[in-house]
């Protein structure tokens, strides 16, 4: 049978299965990783934070229209994956889960949340997907200046008056962890660690990555008279990397079960303008049906 | 339930970037007409200069190649080498050929 | 203020307020591509803002640059028209905004790249190309849900009924705008209104809408006598500034 741009049938069952859920997830990341940057876009301080940060987060949507894309080239719907995410079946980054209470948090996403997304996802330009690969590419490309202008944002802060290098702080101390754990379970805990290291869909485990962000992001902070919120850092020669505490595993587990503390407004948002918005899909859809009828009967 | 026949239709979006290139696959939108088809491509693909003239095509009407015909469709292409200049040997004194 | 001031002002601030408004919609639009395209417009009109903000800061010769204008006057120094402070609404309302205003902008600029102020030229000569942009979405969306289904059609109704009243003041002339043509810098904004009308009509013929009632028009926003609205928004919008004065970002 001829067939459309699907690729579903010349790849084992598991792999595509393994890939859609590898994707959608990354993609409801981006589009409900725009809700806590968001929440700062009518009240960023200045004309050229604002412009920026609205850039950035509709650069998160788009990413996410990639994705979404790349995913359905597996045959699975967009409408189907929102659904998923809907019904609390499909799961996106923890991170999203925690809040954005301060200026200085916006700052923090782009410098650490972004910089860890980074991390997982420039191995990913090589993953084995083509779709996937290809949409990675675009989206590494875009994101470079994500991180920069956060990192920006803590420079001016940690450099500011008092109370907003205290806003700084504050925010790191918060997103210190939370983006620790954006790299998944240590490797021992990771249940498609290995299946998806062994068909390169994935290129690093989640330990190395993390160790690598530590090592990049600390002295980082340091320059910027920031301290990072960990008794236990330390810099080991002999391994060349730094030690770092232990990452609470057990608050991961809860945020990934849905227990993050702004979890359920991040779903109930994104449901709302779903919902709200779907007299407009429909009139679009109903407006196209009666152009296209119009149009065959005037032939 | 999501019926698919609810959702917009996917579109596939071709970029001409400056320099008078051919249009290049971008990715794909989803739109309800082709109008819409163009804004979504124009606000999604163009927001960096990438480019300077858009196409829009609905996915559906395309045809791949079937991957398990790859040998059938490609592979005789591989000996027909006399269809590279690289195959003919001409002395180096000859110029200009 | 020098009127000049005064002129760029009001095109600032036009801008600013109605980018503040589509900002808003930023990850709750109907759709993902719809929530990229009212992030465009949004940041056009960011920049706009920023452009005419400046050139009235520097025309005033006070020492204002944009952001001293945008996050640190109140409510009655504000002197966008009333229809851009307009709450979003649904999305038919949205873009009826969007619709009434884009039109207005474009008849704007476009005459207003050929005025002999080359300041005022050279920013109109850059948001004209945006605003037709904006006209040409907002007008299919209005065919779109004019067309659409019946719920469509009532909403796109009430949108534009809401917004009609404001409609009025974007054509309204006053010793500003009169200053402003005098000293090579505007535009008769009262010709451009019955063009307006043929561009809107066009559009609404096609969607199968019939313009909304007559209605007197409400004015004030040029003078900053504004709506509830606006209050809340630069509340907002200023917030940082307002809690940290003195502060940089």
């Amino acid at each position: 049978m001829m067939n459309s741009l699907s690729r579903k049938d010349w790849m084992p069952e598991a792999y595509r299965k393994t890939l859609v859920r590898q994707m959608s997830q990354h993609a409801h990341s981006e589009i409900v990783g725009m809700l806590p940057e968001g929440n700062w876009i009518t009240r960023a301080p200045n004309l050229r934070r604002k412009a920026i940060l609205l850039a950035k987060v509709q650069d998160e949507g788009g990413h996410g229209l990639y994705l979404y894309a790349a995913a359905e080239t597996l045959g699975t719907s967009r409408d189907e994956m929102i659904e998923a995410l809907h019904s609390g079946k499909a799961k996106y980054s923890t991170i999203f889960n925690y809040p954005t209470l301060t200026w200085a948090d916006i700052g923090a996403i782009g410098w650490l949340v972004d910089g860890a997304a980074i991390m997982n996802q420039v191995p990913l330009q090589r993953t084995s997907y083509g779709p996937y690969a290809r949409a990675m590419v675009r989206i590494c490309k875009e994101e470079s200046f994500h991180q920069r202008q956060g990192y920006e944002i803590m420079m001016h802060l940690a450099a500011g008056a008092a109370e907003q290098k205290r806003m700084a702080q504050d925010a790191l101390n918060r997103w210190w962890q939370p983006s620790l754990m954006m790299f998944g379970p240590p490797d021992d805990q990771s249940p498609n660690t290995e299946q998806s290291m062994r068909w390169r869909i994935k290129r690093d485990t989640n330990d190395a990555l993390r160790q690598k962000f530590v090592d990049i992001t600390v002295p980082q902070a340091e320059a910027i008279g920031l301290t990072v919120p960990d008794p236990e850092l330390k810099w080991n020669e002999a391994r060349g990397s730094y030690d770092f505490g232990a990452v609470d595993w057990e608050e991961f587990k809860a945020v990934v079960k849905g227990q993050g503390p702004v979890a359920k407004e991040r779903m109930a948002a994104r449901v709302k303008a779903w919902e709200e918005g779907a007299w407009v899909r429909d009139a679009a859809r109903a407006h196209a049906a009666k152009r296209a009828a119009a149009k065959q009967a005037a032939e | 339930m999501s019926d698919p026949s609810q959702e917009w239709p996917l579109w596939e979006v071709f970029v001409r970037g400056k320099g008078g290139l051919s249009h290049r696959h971008v990715g794909s939108v989803h739109a309800a007409d082709a109008q819409m088809a163009l804004a979504h491509a124009r606000d999604t693909y163009t927001r960096r200069m990438e480019g300077v003239s858009l196409w829009v095509l609905p996915s559906a009407e395309i045809t791949a190649s079937d991957p398990g015909e790859a040998d059938a469709l490609f592979a005789p292409a591989e000996d027909k080498v006399y269809r590279h200049p690289t195959f003919y040997t001409i002395p180096d004194h000859i110029k200009h050929i | 203020m020098h009127a000049l001031a005064t002129h760029a002002l009001r095109l600032g601030d036009d801008a600013l307020i109605l980018g503040q408004r589509l900002s808003e919609w930023c990850g709750h639009a109907p759709a993902l591509e719809i929530d990229l395209s009212l992030a465009n417009i949004a940041l056009d009109c960011v920049g706009q803002a920023t452009h005419f903000l400046a050139l009235a800061g520097a025309l005033e010769g006070q020492g204002r640059d944009a952001d001293r204008l945008a996050f640190h006057r109140d409510v009655m120094d504000f002197t966008n028209c009333l229809l851009v402070e307009q709450p979003n609404g649904d999305f038919a309302q949205t873009i009826a905004r969007q619709f009434f205003f884009a039109h207005y902008q474009h008849l704007l600029f476009e005459r207003m790249q050929a005025v002999q102020d080359e300041r005022f030229a050279a920013i109109a000569a850059k948001a004209v190309k945006e605003t037709a942009y904006h006209a040409k979405l907002a007008g299919e969306w209005v065919i779109r849900l004019g067309d659409g289904t019946e719920e469509s059609r009532a909403r796109m109704e009430r949108g534009l009924d809401w917004m009609w009243r404001f409609t009025g003041e974007l054509f309204a002339m006053d010793e500003i705008d009169s200053a402003a043509i005098d000293a090579g810098a505007g535009v008769d904004k009262a010709a451009l209104h019955p063009l307006w009308d043929a561009r809107i009509g066009a559009v609404l013929a096609e969607a199968g809408l019939a313009p909304p009632a007559p209605h007197r028009p409400v004015l004030g926003g040029r003078i900053g006598r504004h709506s509830e609205h606006l209050g809340h928004l630069i509340s907002d919008m200023q917030f940082l500034q307002r809690a940290y004065p003195g502060a940089t970002w």
